[in-house]
């Protein structure tokens, strides 16, 4: 359940499951509660936590990577039960063809039609496992499983802002145009980053998501 | 405005130290590439160290001072002018308001640091100046500087530069350039190349084959001209993996190499993503990832393999010179 990192970061891992997922949110929150003054950053991430240090501030202990076990030991047994945020995020999405952009490939694979794509995913009970890789995505699980799909062999090269993209067991929403591999269902008007806005970041771990259906007409007065 | 960008450069970016504590929302703390050499930058001119300064890129900018202001360009050595005159590099210069400094090009190192007496003044986003290019937020409209911008420093910044000037010691003229006989020295420049990097194993190490495991310990490897702030891409032999399959996505670090499905490795710099699903090979020494960020394209990097104690050692040994040259500085300033 421990694994060394590199010299200015450490982390904890484990299997990927929910159940990990979310003792590993538990911790995450056990550890920045502890406010140490020399960690950046604690990162919660699917099955695993990174805890970013300043490996050159003066109040860190010469030792730190050899205690390090023992303080996440103490930080597991202080660690409460983490079940959700307690937060339900609710999220328009318009699923038409015009920006579910991968709906045909993916109705291929599963074999089922745009519209039962769009039903089981509106239906199926999505939690955030965590945000990463660019501000504000949110990985989220407790897709249903009829809609596994691989990655795209071929990523593409610009999946737009507000993109809703499945892969295996998950959903994600892009809060910006970058490259990516999953397949895109349906896109929301919703700004999922905004740094101005407190908070900035539409998604936490641990927040419910229920995604509502839209048309197009909604979607661009949305928008 | 005090401060106009006349001529961008290649890539001019406002840094801070960074913006930490988002990294599970995946802002990454973005901030210099070359941190030691901002560190002294700010230093030179009096700054505390958590001031934002400029990030120059291989091709430097072209900026009028609008208002009298106490400079110091540090970390990559550059053809730079000011006032008509070879400018003075690692230390302080006191250049009067209508002055223009012309940064052209680096002739060893990469990355540039201009820092100015109080810092550039603009509205700090998540608790940083830094630019944070990939999200656009955070320096100037999130963006790099453009020809005609107009960044503001602190409101007494003519008054401020005089008397940290007037407080310095060993006061030298270069022309018409007021500065100091002393200077700061360059901890992060590449000697001879290729340079070496200590690097640790990383947690997917193990799951490259015999020949790659070797070959990136052993490889010269060169930077490729699309590495940018988000990553190095280095050019070398490919790293084929033992087995296939995929890695769940978990969290990356400054200086964390991952190979891709092409075999050819990246070193995650300061913009990198917070989390990412390739293997990681190895984990660059904290201590060394400035130097490795001076490296231009088409530069030479070794990986010397080191433990997590040797990595720790490094650390400290580069502390302690950094401190000890901050020491002499302050020591100037009285």
């Amino acid at each position: 359940m421990y694994a060394e990192f590199g010299d200015s970061r450490t982390a904890a891992s484990g299997g990927v499951d929910l159940e990990t997922n979310q003792s590993l949110q538990a911790l995450a929150a056990a550890l920045r509660a502890r406010g140490l003054p020399w960690v950046r950053d604690i990162v919660p991430a699917l099955c695993g936590v990174a805890v970013h240090f300043d490996p050159f501030h003066p109040a860190l202990p010469a030792r730190v990577l050899e205690e390090f076990p023992a303080l996440l030991e103490d930080a597991f047994k202080a660690a409460g039960k983490f079940e959700d945020s307690g937060r339900t995020v609710e999220v328009p999405v318009c699923y038409d063809a015009i920006y579910a952009l991968d709906m045909d490939e993916v109705s291929g694979t599963t074999r089922l039609s745009p519209s039962q794509i769009q039903k089981l995913h509106v239906s199926s009970k999505h939690l955030v496992l965590m945000v990463g890789f660019s501000p504000g995505q949110p990985y989220i699980g407790g897709l249903d499983p009829k809609l596994a799909v691989p990655r795209r062999a071929t990523p593409r090269t610009v999946m737009p802002a507000g993109s809703v993209a499945i892969a295996n067991a998950q959903t994600a929403v892009y809060p910006y145009e970058t490259p990516g591999g999953w397949s895109i269902i349906g896109r929301t008007p919703l700004r999922v980053f905004d740094p101005a806005r407190e908070p900035a970041s539409l998604f936490a771990p641990g927040d419910r998501v229920h995604f509502i259906p839209i048309s197009r007409d909604e979607f661009e007065s949305l928008a | 405005m005090s401060l106009r960008i006349v001529r961008p450069g290649l890539l001019t970016t406002v840094q801070d130290r960074g913006r930490f504590g988002l990294q599970h929302f995946g802002v990454v703390p973005c901030g210099p590439m070359d941190p030691v050499a901002l560190e002294l930058a700010n230093a030179l001119v009096g700054n505390r160290g958590d001031e934002a300064a400029l990030e120059i890129t291989l091709l430097g900018p072209e900026i009028a001072f609008e208002s009298d202001a106490l400079v110091a360009l540090c970390g990559a050595e550059m053809e730079a002018r000011a006032g008509g005159a070879p400018m003075p590099t690692d230390r302080p210069v006191l250049l009067e308001k209508g002055t223009v400094l012309n940064a052209r090009r680096a002739t060893l190192g990469s990355r540039a640091y201009l820092a100015v007496a109080g810092g550039i003044a603009i509205d700090p986003v998540l608790g940083s100046r830094s630019t944070y290019l990939p999200a656009r937020f955070g320096g100037l409209q999130g963006r790099a500087l453009r020809a005609g911008d107009g960044l503001p420093l602190i409101g007494r910044v003519s008054a401020i530069s005089q008397g940290r000037y007037e407080s310095l010691q060993g006061k030298k003229t270069f022309g018409r350039l007021r500065s100091v006989s002393w200077s700061a020295p360059a901890l992060t420049l590449p000697a001879r190349e290729p340079i070496v990097i200590h690097a640790m194993a990383g947690r997917h190490h193990a799951l490259f084959d015999a020949a790659a495991r070797r070959a990136f310990f052993e490889a010269t490897w060169k930077v490729t001209p699309d590495s940018n702030r988000m990553g190095f891409r280095l050019a070398g032999p490919v790293l084929a993996r033992a087995e296939a399959g995929e890695i769940i996505s978990e969290p990356t670090c400054l200086g964390t190499v991952q190979v891709p499905p092409n075999g050819l490795p990246i070193a995650l710099m300061a913009d990198h993503q917070t989390t990412g699903g390739y293997p990681k090979i190895a984990e660059i020494a904290a201590a060394d990832v400035p130097r490795l960020a001076q490296l231009a394209p088409g530069g030479a990097v070794q990986f010397a393999r080191c433990t997590l104690e040797q990595a720790g050692e490094l650390r400290r040994v580069l502390r302690q010179r950094v401190d000890a040259a901050r020491r002499a500085l302050a020591w100037d300033y009285r």
